[in-house]
């Protein structure tokens, strides 16, 4: 970025109450996507603002400008009437220019945006109502596998995500990295972006898509490649084994309960794919698309209660007694 | 304010025909409002056509029969529907009474090929996309036909009473026929969508 | 009132003033008592209900846009369900776009046009009756079913598959689906009437070129809503056909497609904005020259900008999705159209401003509101330039910042002059003026609470925030945006609340307002305040486009209309040259009744589709005694 450009934002953030801590904000650009698209935006700010300002300008002179004699409304006055129509004419004329400048402006950067990879990291991303599926692909059978609301990537490298929907249209978006794309059922789309620092940047779906559209939220986690080479090999392996009874005894009701009808959980007889999979779940931030963050006593409580937590979500309420369900939360808390 | 007085007008006739009636002018808009849905149901038809792998979906072409046959029916209806248009610019109230009459009967006509024209089609509305378009295209017109034989037959109805000599009602016999006009060329894109097409 | 006694000539040409003003008010005036008022024909009758009704329906949309303030104000926040908060979001859009938006400026034309162009009543005056009566039941549906719980929750343009029967459950969709019904025939019927009072009815000698801006503006708009409207009718048939019937146009599984409906809903959505927008314009081109105190500057480039943009308006749509991934160079051509539309636009505030320039400004009220308008509209064009550009609304498409562009847009381009209009044509309508001193507070307090409210939205879009969430976690840092944004509403709320407090209070204890009490320039101010039932006791003849500048103290008029039937002119399109004297119906039942038997349809059609069927039966007869001729003198030829 430019220093002008870092003055800006720096002017941006001094606006009340705007953060530019932002793990999920336009104004904090984390790669070159978002970073091109910002320059946009603030190349059309600023052109927009001077525009505004000059209309508002003429406004006043307009409304404040001192005026002899009063006359007759319908008064003829053809030198007057020709010196305001070519202000006019001159006022549409450089409304075309800017216009016109403003629409190649446009284009370039799309140009710009739009650079294939060969070398791109490539992964699935499914919206489901409420809840980001997400498979990393790979030539070798063997080491693709799936996780949900969570990603991570490496940074410095390109990432291509294929895009789809399970049921209704969703929308992906991770503003620090780009723009935003529409997943659509039916339809096959792609987004591409590259994250050049380390970090931890939020997304969420932005396309209206029903009751808890405001929590199907995701990460981003940006790493480096060595650190994300073994956050890939530790996703590939089956679940942790269990080490206490607790965990023991919580994968006993986990299996056997209704919990293994919608989950996966690899390395166990769990295998439904109603749900999100659950092999490393505890290895995640967030559970519930972004809504809790990963604690044994946030396992509890969701699966105790999701309708109240997040109403309407697909997550049914299974009776548990007490035992099974703290039980079941070391089982799940222990799935690092 | 004050008047003064700078037209006399009480020369003028008592009511407007043609391009100085408003209800001809209110046809008009009208024509332009179904015909923009007509045009949005057409291109509904090319952007499914579009995005199918093979059209017809899963179905044979519709069969020629009723929909053609009703095709003449409609092509033909349209010189008797001229010559009344023309002796009620005449006001010959004779040959309008007897127009009219025709005309409800070959409002009515296209009906009966049009109720065989569905089973024709060789698909549901709810089999797939391609069935729905073609019932709504053929449904939307039928309503069409409709409408416009009911006001024919009302026309026709008061034709032979007291108010049929009213000069008005002549008016409405123009515009009926103005609208019918209206009703069969709309059936002819229509017409190509649906048994042609399929067959290309 | 069919056999009047008429001694011997039935014409007004030998009567003098009182007389000729007797006979007009028996033949004109709607008869009392509750079946004479279902009956009224009169377009100032039906445009004043019109815009009263249209009002109402903003003061509850404005009351569910603060509860969507106080559930956002705060993080987590639980004052509004999920569920109810889609509901409350849903309806508040549908209700402003559908029952206040679209209505009221249709009911300004209704009231407005027929005067402005100097005739007696609009054409077609039992359609018109007819479309305020399906307009009503089509706001109680919707009003109804949200307090029933069964308010659309699915977004005023209820995307599919969301609306679609897989998941769009229970009748919720139905209702918003059948509520377009409702309104979209509404707007049609009005549409047509005033294509054709414009284009027949105009006083003698009101060429084109002398046609007020304002009634150009309604006859572009009347255009866009023809070519526009059948649009959302065959979208939401064919959704209601898919959730009823079985229908597949949007099952992506059978060969539907779910961008089938974006497409067919914006094909209309985005003139919809022009059909809100253009009106307005028309407003202020309007009241930039009364109060500046000249013609308006650039008649012909007004005239112009406002066909320029109803065309373009047809070739936006795309850019409502340029994030669902199609082709590029389908992409870039909406760009540059939608770029392209700021420049009648640009024209368009040019002219406003050299009028304002080259005038003598006097600073009423109505002008007040000019001036917020232009100042808060050009931020919204600007912000709509923005999005026009596809890469940069990948970033800003569904988040806040498009909230604040929209409202930009339709609040500041269309309501500010809305407001203007109503302390403008206020005097005309209700024969009393509205306050200056709290007309003033009211634009001053509106123009403050809504910048403060909206402009913030921007950066909330920008810092993240996506539209239509009911909630956010305080680790967004977006709480003390929208704590800002919901308190600043207040302000603009206590602006509205203003303003119905002095429009209520002044028509009761409001000065009365003389003829022409702007000392404005067109027809609507040559006739008394309220005009009578009969709009002109002579029909004025034009030979300016600001006849009462022209002539300030008499007004040249046509004698020869008859004064036993109803009777208006017509004149030729172009030119305005007498055509004929053409008789205007008179009050009927039969509309009232044509809309309750329309009304039963089309609510049964949500449960049974064979309410079509069976429903059309009703219909058919209304329509039928509707125009049966009954042997009034209007009937003569």
């Amino acid at each position: 970025m430019r220093p002008r450009l870092k003055a800006l934002l720096g002017a941006a953030c001094a606006l009340p109450g705007a953060s530019c801590v932002g793990w999920q904000s336009t104004l904090s650009p984390q790669g070159p996507h978002a970073e091109s698209l910002l320059r946009l935006i603030f190349a059309f700010a600023i052109v927009c603002a001077l525009v505004w300002i000059l209309v508002v300008a003429m406004l006043a002179g307009a409304l404040m400008r001192r005026r002899r004699i009063s006359r007759e409304p319908l008064a003829s006055r053809p030198r007057e009437e020709r010196r305001l129509g070519m202000l006019v004419g001159a006022a549409t004329a450089a409304t075309v220019v800017v216009i016109t400048g403003l629409t190649v402006l446009s284009f370039v950067a799309t140009r710009g945006l739009e650079a294939s990879h060969d070398d791109a990291l490539k992964l699935r991303m499914r919206g489901y109502q409420w809840w980001w599926e997400v498979t990393y692909l790979d030539p070798r059978p063997d080491r693709i596998f799936l996780t949900a609301n969570e990603i991570h990537v490496p940074i410095g490298r390109p990432v291509e995500i294929e895009l789809s929907a399970a049921d209704v249209i969703h929308s992906f978006w991770v503003p620090s990295l780009a723009g935003k794309k529409d997943l659509i059922p039916g339809r096959d789309n792609a987004i591409t972006f590259t994250a050049t620092r380390p970090g931890v940047y939020r997304g969420q779906c932005a396309e209206f898509c029903g009751l808890q559209h405001a929590h199907m939220a995701f990460l981003v986690i940006a790493e480096p490649p060595e650190a994300f080479d073994g956050w890939r090999r530790a996703q590939l392996t089956d679940a942790s084994a269990q080490t206490t009874s607790e965990e023991e005894r919580g994968r006993g009701v986990f299996t056997q309960k209704a919990c293994a009808a919608c989950h996966t959980v690899r390395g166990t007889s769990a295998s439904g794919s109603l749900g999100p999979d659950l092999t490393h779940v505890a290895s995640r931030r967030y559970i519930a698309a972004g809504l809790l963050e990963s604690t044994r006593g946030s396992f509890a409580a969701w699966i105790a209660d999701p309708e109240t937590l997040k109403p309407g979500s697909n997550m049914p309420n299974v009776p548990l007694t007490s035992d099974d369900l703290r039980d079941v939360s070391a089982f799940m808390a222990s799935l690092k | 304010m004050r008047q003064r007085i700078a037209l006399d007008v009480s020369e003028l006739p008592m009511h407007g025909l043609e391009g100085a009636s408003p209800t001809w002018w209110g046809t008009f808009a009208f024509m332009l409002l179904e015909g923009t849905g007509f045009a949005l149901v057409i291109a509904m038809y090319l952007y499914l056509l579009d995005l199918a792998p093979q059209w017809p979906i899963g179905a044979e072409p519709p069969r020629l029969g009723p929909g053609t046959a009703l095709t003449v029916i409609l092509i033909a209806s349209l010189v008797p529907n001229l010559f009344i248009s023309r002796w009620a610019r005449e006001r010959n109230m004779r040959k309008v009474r007897f127009g009219i009459v025709i005309m409800s009967l070959l409002g009515i006509a296209p009906l009966i090929p049009r109720a065989f024209e569905f089973s024709a089609l060789n698909t549901s509305w709810d089999s797939n996309a391609y069935g729905s378009i073609l019932w709504t295209m053929l449904g939307l017109h039928t309503t069409h036909i409709v409408t416009d034989v009911a006001d024919t037959i009302v026309l026709a109805v008061l034709m032979f009473t007291r108010h049929g000599t009213n000069l008005r009602r002549l008016g409405d016999v123009q515009d009926n026929a103005l609208y019918w006009n209206f009703v069969v060329l709309t059936w002819l894109p229509l017409y190509i969508c649906i048994y042609w097409i399929p067959r290309l | 009132m069919s056999t009047l006694d008429i001694s011997s000539d039935p014409r007004d040409t030998g009567l003098d003033e009182r007389a000729l003003a007797r006979r007009l008010a028996d033949l004109w005036q709607t008869p009392r008592g509750i079946i004479g008022t279902l009956s009224s024909v009169d377009h100032k009758i039906i445009g004043r209900r019109y815009i009263v009704t249209a009002f109402f329906f903003l003061l509850l949309g404005g009351v569910l846009a603060l509860a969507i303030r106080i559930q956002l104000a705060k993080p987590e926040n639980r004052f509004l369900a999920p569920d109810l908060y889609n509901q409350v979001f849903t309806v508040h859009g549908a209700n402003m776009m559908f029952l206040f938006a679209v209505p009221v400026m249709e009911a300004f034309a209704v009231y407005l046009v027929p005067l402005m162009i100097g005739t007696r009543n609009i054409a077609f005056p039992r359609l018109n009756a007819f479309s305020y009566w399906i307009y009503l039941p089509g706001g109680i549906t919707l009003w109804v079913a949200f307090a029933l719980d069964m308010g659309p929750d699915v977004g005023w343009f209820a995307y599919v598959p969301l609306s679609g029967p897989q998941y769009g459950a229970g009748k919720r969709a139905d209702i918003w689906a059948q509520m377009i019904t409702f309104t979209e025939v509404s707007a049609l019927a009005v549409a047509v009437e005033l294509v054709v009072t414009i284009f027949k009815q105009r006083a003698p000698g009101m060429s084109l070129d002398k046609i007020p801006l304002f009634v150009w503006s309604m006859l572009v708009t009347s255009f866009l809503i023809i070519m526009a409207m059948p649009a959302i009718m065959v979208a939401s048939t064919t959704l209601i056909l898919d959730r009823l019937v079985g229908t597949h146009f949007y099952n992506p599984a059978e060969g539907g497609d779910v961008l089938l409906w974006q497409h067919l809903f914006w094909f209309f959505g985005h003139p919809e904005v022009y059909i809100i927008f253009l009106p307005a314009v028309g407003m202020v081109s309007t009241i930039v020259s009364t109060f500046a105190r000249r013609p308006i500057f650039g008649y012909l480039p007004l005239v112009l900008a406002l066909f320029a943009t109803g065309i373009l308006a047809f070739g936006l749509w795309v850019h409502h999705m340029f994030v669902v991934g199609l082709p590029r160079v389908g992409e870039s051509f909406f760009t540059a159209s939608s770029m392209a539309i700021a420049v009648p636009n640009g024209i368009q505030i040019f002219c406003w401003l050299a009028t304002l320039w080259d005038g003598r400004p006097v600073f009423k009220t109505p002008l007040l509101f000019v001036i917020a308008f232009i100042i808060t509209f050009v931020i919204g064009g600007l912000t709509g330039v923005m999005v026009a550009s596809v890469p940069l609304d990948t970033q800003v498409h569904d988040t806040y910042f498009v909230v604040a562009h929209f409202h930009y847009v339709l609040v500041g381009g269309a309501v500010f002059p809305l407001l203007g209009a109503v302390y403008y044509w206020y005097p005309k309508i209700i024969g009393r003026m509205m306050s200056e001193r709290l007309g003033r507070w009211v634009a001053g307090l509106v123009f403050v609470g809504f910048n403060l409210t909206f402009f913030p939205m921007h950066i909330l879009g920008l810092i993240g925030m996506p539209r239509r969430v009911y909630t956010y976690g305080p680790e967004m840092n977006w709480g003390s945006i929208n704590l800002f944004v919901s308190l600043s509403a207040a302000i603009l709320a206590a602006g509205f609340l203003l303003f119905f407090v002095d429009a209520i209070r002044s028509a009761f204890s409001g000065e009365p307002a003389p003829e022409n009490p702007w000392n404005a320039p067109t027809l609507e101010w040559a006739t008394s305040s309220p005009p009578p039932s009969y709009n002109f006791e002579r029909i004025p003849v034009v030979s300016s486009s600001d006849p009462l500048w022209e002539t300030p103290e008499t007004l040249p008029v046509a004698t020869g209309l008859r004064t036993d039937r109803r009777e208006l002119l017509l004149t030729s399109l172009s030119e305005a040259n007498p055509q004929a004297r053409e008789s205007s119906p008179r009050d009927s039942i039969w509309p009232f009744l044509a809309a309750i038997a329309t009304t039963v349809m089309l609510i049964s059609s949500i449960f049974s589709a064979w309410a079509v069927v069976w429903g059309s039966v009703p219909i058919a007869v209304t329509l039928i005694a509707w125009f049966w001729p009954k042997g009034t003198p209007e009937d003569a030829a």
